[in-house]
C-alpha cells in the first residue's frame, strides 16, 4: 500500500525541478522542457487524487491538460523557431528588445 | 514491504534522477533524454494507480509525439551547449525563499499521511469505457473546445514557423 503523501511528493518533486530549471536554465529549449516538467509533475498529483477519491474526472483532466501541453509545445517550438531565425541566438539572455 | 510500494520507490527513482540530470546536462538533447525517462517512469506511476488509459497516452503523446517534437527542433536549430552566464538577481532573491516554502509545504503534506489502496492493472478506476464516457457526456463541451484549440495551435505554429519571404510572396 502506497500512502498518497508519496505520489504528492513525487509530484511537488517533480514540479520544483521543473520551476528550478526554468529559473536557472539559459537555454530557451531547456527552459520549455522545464514547463513540460511541470505540467507533468501537476497531472501525477491529478492521477493519484483520482485514484484516491475514486473520481474519474480526476483522469479526464489530465487528457485535457495533455491536450493544452501539445497545443503548447506546436505553438511554443515554432515561436523558437522563429526567435532563431530573427536572433541568431538560443540563449534568452541575448533576447532583450523588450528589456529597459 | 509490498510489490507496489517497491514498483513505486523503482520507478519514483527513476523519475527523480530524470529530473535532476534535466537540470545538470547542459546539452539540450541530453536534457531532452532524461526528460522521456522522466516520461516514461511517470507512465509506470500510472499504471501503480490503476490508471492504463493515462499511461498509455503518457507514452504515446508525451514521450512520442511532444517530445519527437522538442528532439526535432533541437536539430533542426543546431542546439549547442549552454553558454555560463550570471543568474538573474531577483531570481536568487525571490528563489530561494520559494524554494524554502515549497520544501516546507511538501514536508507537512508528506507528514499528514494518508493511504491509498493498491489497484491491480484493469481494475478500478480507470476503465477507458468509463472515461469515455465522463469524456463524451459530462466533458463534451470542454472536449469540443479542445478540439478548436488545437487547430489554432496547428494554424498558428505554421504561420510563426513559415519564412517570412513566404508570407511576403504570398501577399504580393
Amino acid at each position: 500500500m502506497v500512502p498518497l503523501s508519496y505520489y504528492l511528493f513525487l509530484s511537488g518533486f517533480l514540479f520544483t525541478c521543473g520551476v528550478v530549471g526554468f529559473l536557472i536554465k539559459r537555454n530557451i529549449i531547456t527552459i520549455f522542457m522545464s514547463i513540460e516538467l511541470m505540467l507533468n509533475g501537476v497531472n501525477l498529483s491529478f492521477v493519484a487524487f483520482a485514484a484516491h477519491w475514486r473520481a474519474l474526472a480526476g483522469q479526464v483532466f489530465v487528457f485535457f491538460v495533455m491536450v493544452v501541453a501539445a497545443a503548447e509545445a506546436a505553438v511554443g517550438l515554432a515561436i523558437i523557431i522563429a526567435v532563431f531565425r530573427t536572433r541568431e541566438t538560443l540563449n534568452v539572455d541575448q533576447v532583450n528588445l523588450l528589456k529597459l | 514491504m509490498s510489490l507496489h510500494l517497491i514498483l513505486f520507490l523503482v520507478f519514483g527513482a527513476i523519475c527523480v534522477a530524470g529530473a535532476v540530470n534535466l537540470l545538470v546536462q547542459r546539452h539540450p538533447i541530453n536534457s531532452a533524454l532524461s526528460l522521456i525517462a522522466v516520461m516514461a517512469a511517470l507512465a509506470g506511476e500510472y499504471l501503480l494507480l490503476g490508471a492504463e488509459f493515462v499511461a498509455a497516452i503518457q507514452v504515446i503523446v508525451y514521450a512520442g509525439a511532444i517530445m519527437v517534437l522538442f528532439v526535432f527542433v533541437i536539430m533542426l536549430l543546431n542546439a549547442g551547449e549552454e553558454e555560463e552566464t550570471k543568474g538573474s538577481r531577483v531570481a536568487s532573491l525571490f528563489g530561494v525563499p520559494g524554494m524554502l516554502t515549497g520544501a516546507v509545504l511538501m514536508a507537512w503534506v508528506v507528514l499528514r499521511r494518508s493511504g491509498t489502496e493498491p489497484v491491480s492493472i484493469g481494475a478500478l478506476p480507470g476503465h477507458p469505457t468509463e472515461i469515455a464516457h465522463l469524456l463524451f457526456h459530462d466533458f463534451l463541451l470542454p472536449f469540443e473546445v479542445t478540439s478548436v484549440l488545437i487547430l489554432i495551435a496547428i494554424m498558428g505554429a505554421v504561420v510563426l514557423a513559415s519564412k517570412p519571404e513566404a508570407t511576403e510572396r504570398k501577399a504580393d
